[in-house]
């Protein structure tokens, strides 16, 4: 009921939907609990006033009313006007937090101090933007489950500046969050590149040929590493050996090859943990799903389409 | 507060947000801004209490002192309930109320947990506010208190905002309460005013003093206070009669008991519809009146038009149906020249006949000698006038006191008073030669302002005279004063004989003073009459001056309102003026986009202000100079803190001359 209203809200003045900006229609205003308590308070001072028939008393009472007025009016442009972006949110493992980054931009001359955006099912952030400024937000969800993670609806409201009336707006992102299977904790070790044992070999012959030199980078494993040309010349940056076709630690990570009574998420979340063992390892290997074949490969990519492909594996897309 | 477990209506739960140190401190700026304004009428103990836990407070805050434990905090409040019923003989009405919320405020101050009790505090702060209106609401007393309002709505900012310095924080403030001004002045104005209290009021709600009193005792005063304080001001329809004409009546005193003159039984006898048998020339006027704690109006002899609720006793003093305990404004009308009681009942004249029965043998005897030597009444009335004016007597303010047999001793040996002592004795006189006379006490003169025209009378203006009555005539105003010092009725105190001590206020010499005295009472009396009286009939009164045919509380809600959407809708439009502003600077940049697009020279989505201006330089290197300048421009404004509105203004001129200038010039 509350969530129903909540949406009819939200659709007031066009869709909620990023990048958005704040304007009139999308504003909503309510007095908080102090604000009320303050209605009650000047009541009673009103009475006072007329009991005792006290006109600085009136003019008192008048005055805080007209600043109430003026407080909804400061507290409404205080979101009035305000740019809400998003950033794609970086994958994470089932467990760990999703984390959304909203872009806030205040194009207005003056500071929007005191803003506070929650989203459905996160704790609320505190924010504030400057002047012509800009600041990202970052809202964070619990995950539990692989696939894909749609962002709740962010409500960004103030109180700003006396506290007595709230202004709020909504905004619904629209960029899902990737979520990996968890991986597999006290998994067995990776079944290591004994070709006969770990796994089939869909192609290439294995011969382990050296191809060539490259830059090393930081993800290659220590093994590959051409220790020999730099004892010749230290000063020279590293290189990485390549290798052409399968070397011996070629790995195929196959469902089909883990034991059947293990449930399908606890064998994805074995594959997930030993894929990032792989490429820890600085390992070739690759990955074959019922419905996915992804040929071995090595580097952040491939990492990447590996722990998709696991992560969205039996989900629609 | 009784909110305190309540789910919040409307909005999500805000977790208890502890208070910062800085909170802390505006809290106690507020209460500090609170608490001043009653320390001059608070019991001083509960002032010393009161200083005591905000010093402790202080030291907390700012040397890390131990807070005040439940167990301390609930002694203090035990004792200070017990005090307050000591002091005040209960725990409600208006003093213990202040005095309860004094302790309240100081002792929130030591449970000072989350932003929820620092609104709790700004609360009571507001409150104490309007409490400190109950005790003076003069223009002085509002400034300092709308000033202490500025600090606290200040407080109430630092709860919600951000740390911000104290200088900015209270100029948000004023400036927010400056928007509120128009609001405050419309309601002021509009709101319909209820009249009188709406629930019983307790005993001590008004302070109240009087210049007059019930009784008189001339030889027991041997120095006449001279209160320059303000007892009322009239203002008459035309112009004002002259001074020595204006006698002010107030109580009158008809039973003596050889020293002390009294009040009689008709002072409490009301006089049914008498006033309006008074015939002759009427002047109308308006009194506005301070409030003394009696039911006394004084208005001027013989008085015949009353406003409602008003009665007139048997003496012809004229009574409100209730103590005057805030200031009021009534009509009056009277006519100068009647005199009152042609018949009058003998019992009562009887009274006015009435001596105690040895006493005063000189003056008896003297008294029973004028009326034989004089033949008639009238004659006797005379008769005695002479003799006050033929022999030595003195005005003076300071007279020696009078012993047994004060008259006799006054009349022939001291021979010095003010008007108590040549009232009390020429009244004492009257009844001796058997004539039935009476004093009246109450105010003569007035001075009048030439700056606002009201005619201003004094507590130095009170006065006594008497009245004797005649057959065929009724009672005939005799002022034996004026007989001995005449000035003294035509030109008040001023004019008193060298050496006697003058109220300052009275002085006739300093001119200068004087008119700016003249000022600042009509400054005054302005702020009386139209801030602290502007009540119902005040109301309607400007209301129809302004054009308003029916001004009834329908009319008034209903403009009211009217003109506080105006208010809120000029004030949304000014202070969203800026955000106006800042499309127009969207406005304006595609402007130049647009001005260049047609020659193929439009900027790409991705592309920043100043890369723009770059790519299309190396392009067009004759459009360089003016599009670097207008991106420039543009980047400062959105990105930076220059102005809007120039830099809108200035991109509209060089997009004009980009447009005329986007077509290659040929060579």
């Amino acid at each position: 009921m509350r969530d129903a209203l909540r949406r009819w809200l939200a659709s007031l003045g066009g869709s909620p939907a990023l990048p958005l900006t704040l304007d009139r229609r999308r504003i909503f205003v309510l007095p908080t609990r102090v604000g009320l308590v303050w209605g009650v308070a000047l009541i009673a001072m009103l009475l006072t006033a007329i009991n005792y028939t006290l006109s600085l008393g009136f003019a008192l009472v008048f005055m805080l009313a007209g600043l109430g007025q003026v407080a909804l009016l400061h507290t409404f442009r205080n979101l009035l006007a305000l740019r809400l972006r998003e950033t794609p949110p970086a994958p994470v493992f089932a467990g760990q937090p999703a984390l959304f980054t909203l872009w806030l931009e205040n194009e207005a001359p003056r500071p929007r101090p005191a803003l506070q955006l929650t989203m459905a099912g996160a704790g609320p952030v505190d924010a504030a933007v400057e002047a012509n400024g800009r600041c990202t937000v970052t809202l964070s969800l619990p995950t539990t489950r692989r696939g894909w993670l749609a962002p709740g609806r962010v409500t960004l409201s103030t109180r700003y500046p006396l506290g007595l009336i709230r202004a709020w707006s909504y905004a619904q992102p629209q960029q899902r969050c990737l979520v990996y299977a968890q991986p597999e904790a006290g998994r067995p070790p990776l079944p290591v590149s004994d070709a006969g044992r770990a796994g089939q070999r869909p192609q290439g012959d294995g011969t382990e040929e050296f191809a060539s030199l490259r830059d090393h980078r930081a993800a290659d494993s220590p093994r590959h590493v051409a220790w020999k040309a730099w004892a010749r010349a230290p000063d020279l940056p590293l290189l990485t050996k390549q290798f052409d076709g399968q070397d011996g630690g070629e790995l195929w990570l196959d469902i089909a090859r883990l034991p059947a009574a293990l449930p399908l998420e606890n064998r994805l979340a074995r594959l997930t943990g030993w894929a990032l063992d792989a490429d820890a390892a600085g390992l070739r290997y690759g990955l074959l799903l019922p419905d996915a074949r992804i040929a071995p490969g090595n580097g952040p990519g491939h990492r990447e389409r590996v722990l998709r492909a696991l992560a969205l594996h039996g989900l629609p897309a | 507060m009784m909110f305190r477990r309540q789910r919040p209506p409307m909005a999500p739960a805000v977790p208890a947000e502890p208070l910062t140190n800085t909170r802390i401190g505006w809290l106690m700026a507020v209460a500090a801004c609170a608490l001043l304004p009653h320390a001059d009428h608070l019991p001083a103990w509960l002032n010393a209490v009161a200083l005591l836990l905000f010093i402790w407070r202080l030291a907390q805050w700012k040397l890390g002192w131990a807070g005040a434990s439940t167990v301390v905090k609930a002694l203090v409040v035990i004792a200070c309930c017990a005090g307050v019923t000591l002091t005040f003989g209960r725990l409600f009405g208006r003093e213990p109320g202040v005095a309860l919320l004094t302790l309240l405020l100081v002792l929130k101050l030591h449970e000072l947990k989350s932003v929820r009790d620092g609104h709790t505090v700004v609360l009571l702060g507001y409150f104490m506010l309007l409490a400190a209106f109950l005790y003076s609401q003069t223009p002085a007393v509002a400034a300092v208190l709308f000033g202490s309002m500025v600090v606290i709505t200040a407080a109430l900012i630092a709860l919600t905002g951000p740390p911000a310095p104290v200088r900015a924080l209270l100029r948000q403030s004023a400036w927010m309460l400056a928007q509120a001004l128009p609001f405050m002045l419309v309601l002021f104005v509009l709101f319909p005013r209820v009249p009188g209290p709406l629930w019983g009021l307790p005993l001590d709600a008004f302070g109240a003093r009087s210049g007059l009193s019930d009784s008189m005792s001339p030889g027991d005063i041997s120095q006449l206070s001279l209160s320059g304080e303000i007892a009322f001001r009239a203002r008459f329809d035309g112009s004002a009669p002259p001074a020595r004409d204006l006698y002010w009546r107030g109580p009158v005193l008809t039973s003596f008991d050889g020293r002390t003159w009294r009040q009689g039984e008709a002072a409490r006898r009301l006089n049914e519809g008498t006033p309006h048998a008074v015939i002759g020339p009427r002047i109308g006027y308006e009194v506005t009146l301070e409030p003394h704690g009696k039911n006394w109006l004084f208005a001027l002899e013989t008085v015949a038009g009353l406003p409602l609720g008003a009665r007139v006793s048997d003496d012809w003093q004229v009574l409100g149906s209730e103590v005057v305990r805030a200031r009021r404004r009534d009509r009056f009308e009277s006519v100068p020249t009647a005199r009152p009681g042609r018949e009058e009942w003998s019992a009562y004249l009887e009274t006015a006949r009435r001596l105690p029965p040895d006493g005063n043998p000189r003056a008896r005897a003297l008294a029973r000698q004028l009326h034989l030597d004089a033949g008639s009444d009238a004659e006797t009335v005379d008769a005695a006038l002479r003799l006050f004016r033929r022999e030595a007597f003195v005005y003076t303010l300071t007279p020696p006191l009078l012993g047994e047999d004060g008259i006799d001793q006054f009349l022939f040996d001291s021979r010095r008073g003010f008007c108590e002592h040549y009232a009390g004795a020429f009244v004492f006189l009257m009844r001796a030669a058997g004539l039935p006379a009476r004093v009246v006490t109450g105010y003569q003169g007035g001075e009048r302002n030439e700056v606002d025209g009201f005619v201003v009378v004094r507590q130095s203006d009170a006065h006594a005279w008497a009245e004797v009555w005649l057959d065929g005539e009724g009672w005939r105003r005799v002022d034996p004063t004026a007989a001995i010092l005449p000035s003294r009725v035509e030109r008040g105190l001023a004019d008193l004989p060298a050496g006697e001590p003058v109220p300052f206020v009275a002085r006739a010499d300093l001119g200068w003073l004087r008119d700016l005295r003249h000022r600042w009472e009509a400054a005054n009396n302005a702020w009386n009459q139209w801030v602290l009286s502007y009540d119902q009939q005040k109301q309607r009164e400007l209301l129809s001056r302004l054009g308003m045919a029916q001004p009834d509380w329908r009319t008034m809600t209903a403009w009211m309102a009217a003109l506080c959407a105006v208010i809120a809708i000029a004030l949304t439009l000014w202070a969203l003026r800026r955000q106006i502003a800042a499309d127009a600077l969207a406005r304006a940049w595609a402007g130049i986009d647009r001005a260049l697009r047609p020659a193929g020279l439009g900027r790409e989505a991705w592309e920043g202000p100043l890369d723009y201006a770059e790519r299309i330089a190396a392009l067009r290197p004759d459009l360089a100079a003016e599009l670097r300048t207008a991106c420039t421009l543009y980047a400062d404004a959105r990105y930076g803190r220059a102005a809007h509105a120039p830099a809108v203004r200035a991109l509209r001129t060089h997009a004009r001359a980009l447009r005329r200038h986007r077509t290659p010039p040929r060579t």
